[in-house]
């Protein structure tokens, strides 16, 4: 892998890197290839280690020199003691765990930020999908059949928005991007509608 | 024997002797005067010495890690399907060093040598040595090589033991610790078991207290026994069903004593074969040198003090069905790496094939070994 570049980062990424301190430490739940990482690694002096339990996956990190723990989410953080983490970041991974209200939790437990982003399930494709066709929508974002999909607590922002509210977790900052992975002004007006990604910076401190 | 040696063997090779004067001191207060450590080495050093890697061996391994010794030897060393041009620890790119270790029966100084004070083999006077003497003695066989740092202290069982023990006891002199299938300390049952081995041996009315060379014998029911329980810990449930099963010798019970199921056969014929070639000594030592382990007890029973002390990269690998070293043991030494926030990756590879696992040729196993030393390769090529 050749060195990463801001260009070279998944939208969604290239947004997160920006709200991460350098000279901090972040644990990335479900890193895939550690591209975020080896990102912040290289060009923000982050140290970090993210969890994976794809094994091609966790090769990919291991020769990308990224550290890479072994370890199902839906087990929890119980080997992270609190505040241990200045950000826990979780991408296009909470729909897809077991319990995302506990993990949640877990996540702001060991964390004193998180930053989750999930397929927005309120965007207005997806409305529209389910409304004129009847069915489970299916897209790039989200390209699985309804029985066979890992993504198996989908949300909108709303819905989002609402369980932080309950739990008192504080939005620091949200943004979406659309089906392009763009950020532009419209979106910017009704994200609930026209983002595809939410992205959502949260903490628990006053 | 290999008719051809095959092409991604490290080929035939010939164990070297290096012979230190200076004393050690060990763990225990002793002293040893002067003593013998045989290894072998594969691959070429390279101009700048900062290719080295050193294999740990385990319980009952030695200096012979690959390839071959003779065209008559039935089969390559221990870790032969990791170590050799083109496998995981790459010796077109490493230069790799494997050594017995003191105490051992292989070459290196142990029971069966002789002690130059008495004139007579050791015997159970062999001083009781511990991991760190193991590492101590492996540190000044780096100074007679000219490797100031190895590149990687690379090790399965009591050798991974023994590269978390380089990791704190010489920091500057590792750059990457890849530890497989260890623990920061054995439980209580695994204690346990290493005791019933030890008494399997002690008890034999051949051992003599030990001294059975003095009596022309050797304590063979007694390692037999021993070899067959650690073996059958090393397997798990599901590998001994599919092996084995329920299959009968004869296809049929004899109502007899004798060895009836395949199961039985095949501990009889590990036993056997161990029996003859390892020293009763030795595993007495051995055992010991696993149990004494605790490097944590030096500071306060903290192991996230004691890793501190580290600075090299780490890879800690289990396998899903060794429960003798089972996967929350290697997380142990993870959490605690993490907490003191250090380099680590972790992975824990699905096998059926319980703590032998990690001498087996596991796809996914060696993939994951063969991406960390590939990049400390290529750091190293980089910086040549």
């Amino acid at each position: 892998m050749s060195p990463a570049t801001l260009q070279s980062l998944r939208p969604d990424l290239a947004i997160i890197q920006d709200w991460i301190q350098p000279d901090s430490q972040v644990l990335d739940l479900g890193c895939g290839e550690g591209v975020l990482l080896r990102y912040l690694s290289e060009h923000k002096n982050v140290r970090g280690y993210g969890l994976e339990i794809n094994p091609d996956k966790i090769t990919a990190c291991i020769a990308n020199g990224v550290n890479v723990i072994e370890q199902d989410l839906n087990d929890g953080l119980v080997n992270y003691k609190d505040s241990s983490i200045d950000t826990v970041v979780m991408t296009q991974a909470i729909q897809a765990v077991q319990r995302p209200d506990q993990l949640l939790e877990e996540m702001l437990r060991v964390g004193d930020e998180a930053i989750v982003t999930f397929p927005n399930f309120g965007f207005w494709r997806t409305r529209l999908y389910l409304a004129l066709k009847g069915r489970m929508p299916m897209s790039e974002t989200l390209p699985h059949a309804w029985y066979d999909t890992p993504n198996i607590h989908l949300c909108t922002m709303t819905d989002f928005e609402e369980l932080c509210a309950s739990k008192n977790i504080r939005i620091l900052n949200k943004t979406v991007v659309d089906d392009n992975h763009q950020e532009h002004w419209a979106i910017r007006l009704w994200p609930a509608l026209l983002g595809e990604v939410a992205i959502y910076h949260l903490t628990r401190r006053a | 024997m290999p008719e051809v040696i095959p092409d991604d063997s490290v080929g035939l090779v010939t164990p070297q002797t290096f012979h230190s004067d200076t004393p050690l001191t060990l763990r225990s207060g002793r002293v040893l005067p002067q003593y013998d450590l045989v290894y072998e080495t594969y691959g070429q050093l390279n101009p700048q010495r900062s290719n080295a890697v050193l294999i740990c061996h385990a319980l009952s391994g030695d200096q012979h890690a690959a390839g071959y010794n003779s065209m008559e030897d039935k089969k390559p060393g221990w870790w032969d399907n990791a170590i050799g041009p083109g496998k995981p620890i790459d010796t077109n790119r490493f230069f790799v060093v494997a050594l017995n270790n003191l105490g051992g029966c292989s070459g290196s100084t142990g029971p069966i040598s002789i002690n130059p004070e008495t004139g007579k083999q050791y015997g159970p006077d062999f001083p009781i040595v511990a991991v760190r003497d193991w590492v101590n003695s492996q540190a000044v066989l780096a100074d007679h090589l000219g490797i100031a740092k190895w590149a990687a202290v690379v090790g399965g069982s009591l050798g991974g033991m023994q590269v978390l023990r380089w990791s704190i006891q010489f920091p500057q002199r590792i750059a990457n610790a890849v530890v497989v299938a260890s623990a920061p300390k054995l439980s209580a049952q695994n204690i346990a078991f290493n005791e019933v081995a030890r008494q399997a041996i002690a008890k034999d009315p051949d051992f003599h207290d030990g001294n059975y060379l003095d009596h022309n014998t050797i304590p063979k029911t007694g390692l037999m026994q021993a070899r067959m329980l650690g073996h059958l810990t090393y397997l798990s449930e599901d590998a001994m069903r599919q092996k084995f099963g329920r299959d009968l010798r004869e296809g049929k019970l004899n109502y007899s004593f004798a060895p009836e199921f395949q199961v039985e056969s095949y501990l009889h014929y590990q036993g056997e074969k161990f029996s003859t070639r390892f020293d009763a000594n030795t595993y007495m030592l051995m055992t010991k040198a696993l149990d004494y382990f605790d490097p944590a007890a030096d500071y306060g029973h903290d192991l996230v003090k004691c890793l501190s002390n580290a600075l090299c990269n780490f890879l800690v690998v289990s396998f899903t069905t060794d429960w003798r070293f089972s996967p929350g043991r290697s997380e142990e030494i993870v959490n605690a790496l993490m907490e003191a926030d250090k380099n680590v990756s972790y992975a824990c590879i699905e096998s059926d094939g319980g703590h032998d696992a990690f001498l087996l040729d596991n796809p996914r196993y060696h993939q994951v070994l063969r991406a960390y030393m590939n990049r400390i390769a290529n750091q190293l090529e980089a910086n040549a």
